[in-house]
């Protein structure tokens, strides 16, 4: 039998389904034209924004893995709220900057902008599939949030690891996605955030009384987290200050180097919007660190789980009513089919115009078949990633991700603001930057048997346990430097700048 | 981009100074209603960001270049 949770989740998720298909109609644009089905015609203005970029920045998984990282590990899971706080001036002073070069060349995506600041077809496809290999580890793990939503509904849709229930759900993901491009999203992600408003709040005001208010909670916790076989705290321990802060700020320099931030920046109407978006975002950023602090609640109310991924349905399971559970539940899952959308559709159009296309400035019509399909290409890879492998790989691939995704900054942040790296030293450093950031991973691999983040690098007598992304931009940064130097005095062609100081205001 | 205009985005750098240096605000006390030091400084600092995001883009929103 049905009960009513069940209904009220398998009504939202078919509602929204309807929605992404009708999103095709919105505005009555011609489809076929690239910019209208994979930006949305470059036509939201501050409040459709607000949404889309809040529902594709703050992913199911990012709502499901925040608090499991403060259960698992602490204090130190927090790192995720300064991160999306000081992600906001970035957006404002770089973002905004490449909105208008974006608008006024037509740029679909970042490695477009290499393309014409640079000339380099080479850097440009190193751009490209940086983008690409970043983002399908980040599709896969928002099947990795809504497994655990199904997981606990159970019955059929927990039946053969969940496999029958994902599927479908990526067919129809995939199909409106095809069909309406990033209209869907955009639809959805009202939905999608309004969910995640109604539940977060309810469950700060409800959870936290119910187990006796922050202060027991807390200090609960510090007791649970001290005993642990790794000792964990509700303080950082100064060994952990420089990994924290290092974590914070190299992650909110990739964030929005993501092919589905930039999808989704470049699809408002005006950089205004985008600056009137960095002030209104952090908004978001409160609800996480509310959400973060659920973890602790799971300590203190005495869950017990392997997976740090089940506690936040099993908190909703515990105090709220089955129809309200029902609602959070639809929130996780909605809330992973829309950056999901997002994120196939920034790697299918890095795909088809870095790198299947001709290097050519013109658009060949059939751009927007090649993508559509792509996106279908996407999600399938994903769903088999997620089905195949074990989900470690999916969270390490991530892991590893977010440090190679940091390895464009240079050409691409930097790019907007300067011209002065040569074009080859770009490519050098970026290519130095991913075997250092990859080598490192790797070493704490064969030290602890487990992919980290943070690598501990020796300096003379002291170790600095550091972000991995951040010491291998420092890395990649250097050798740029350094070879543009000797390029430029070795007089070698720094290739053509096809953009105008003008095309940056 | 016009001189004065360039100098509110300094304001932007609060953010990075308040929020990067753990040993400032690792600490249990002062506690608010019950949540550590550690968790409602950091939280404050998502409002207050926000915040001078609003300031520097009403003071700048007449200069074009930025």
């Amino acid at each position: 039998m049905l009960s009513s949770g069940l209904i009220i989740f398998l009504v939202l998720v078919l509602g929204v389904t309807a929605m992404g298909f009708l999103a095709a109609n919105w505005g009555r644009a011609n489809l076929q034209h690239f910019e209208e089905w994979a930006l949305g015609g470059r036509r939201f203005g501050t409040l459709v924004s607000w949404f889309l970029l809040g529902g594709d920045l703050y992913t199911a998984y990012t709502f499901v893995a925040v608090p499991a990282l403060v259960y698992g590990a602490g204090a130190i899971g927090f790192f995720a709220v300064p991160y999306a706080t000081i992600a906001y001036p970035v957006v404002f002073i770089v973002l905004a900057r490449f909105w208008s070069v974006a608008k006024r060349r037509g740029y679909i995506t970042s490695a477009d902008f290499v393309r014409d600041r640079y000339g380099d077809r080479t850097l440009e496809i190193c751009v490209a599939l940086t983008g690409v290999l970043a983002a399908l580890p980040y599709v896969a793990l928002q099947l990795v949030g809504m497994r655990a939503v199904f997981v606990q509904i159970g019955g059929i849709f927990a039946a053969g690891g969940s496999f029958v229930a994902l599927a479908v759900a990526f067919a129809i993901l995939g199909a409106y996605t095809y069909t309406s491009g990033l209209r869907a999203p955009a639809a959805i992600a009202f939905v999608k955030d309004a969910l995640i408003y109604v539940t977060v709040i309810a469950a700060i005001v409800v959870i936290p009384a119910a187990l006796g208010g922050w202060g027991h909670i807390f200090s609960v916790a510090q007791t649970a987290l001290a005993a642990r076989k790794t000792p964990a705290g509700i303080l950082l321990s100064p060994g952990a200050y420089f990994a924290y802060a290092t974590m914070a700020f190299g992650s909110c320099l990739s964030l929005f180097i993501y092919p589905h931030s930039i999808t989704s920046i470049l699809a408002a109407k005006s950089s205004f919007v985008i600056k009137r978006n960095a002030a209104l975002l952090p908004a978001y950023s409160l609800l996480l660190g509310f959400l973060a602090l659920l973890g602790f609640c799971a300590i203190a109310a005495g869950i017990v789980t392997k997976d740090g991924n089940q506690i936040v349905p099993m908190l909703f399971a515990r105090y709220f009513p089955d129809w309200f559970a029902g609602v959070a539940d639809a929130a996780i899952v909605i809330g992973a089919l829309v950056p999901a959308a997002i994120m196939a559709i920034g790697a299918a159009n890095l795909l088809t115009s870095n790198v299947l296309n001709q290097f050519t400035p013109q658009r060949p019509p059939s751009e927007t078949r090649t993508a559509k399909a792509l996106t279908l290409v996407v999600c399938a890879a994903a769903l088999i990633f997620v089905v195949e492998l074990p989900v470690q790989y999916a969270i390490t691939l991530q892991l590893l991700g977010g440090a190679w995704m940091l390895q464009i900054f240079p050409t691409f942040a930097l790019g907007l603001f300067t011209r002065w790296f040569h074009p080859k030293a770009l490519l050098l450093g970026w290519a130095c930057g991913m075997i250092a950031g990859t080598g490192m991973a790797y070493e704490t691999f064969v030290a602890t048997g487990k992919f980290q983040a943070n690598f501990p690098l020796p300096l003379g007598s002291v170790t600095l346990l550091g972000f991995i992304a951040l010491y291998a931009l420092l890395v990649n940064l250097a050798v740029a430097a350094l070879a543009t130097l000797a390029l430029t005095a070795a007089k070698v062609g720094a290739g053509t700048d096809a953009t105008v100081a003008g095309d940056y205001a | 981009m016009k001189r004065r205009a360039w100098y509110w985005l300094l304001l932007l750098l609060l953010p990075f100074a308040g929020t990067l240096w753990p040993p400032f605000y690792d600490r249990l006390e002062p506690s608010f209603y019950g949540l550590p030091f550690f968790y409602w400084y950091q939280l404050l600092w998502v409002v207050l960001t926000s915040a001078l995001l609003g300031i520097v883009l009403l003071a700048t929103r007449k200069s074009d270049a930025l």
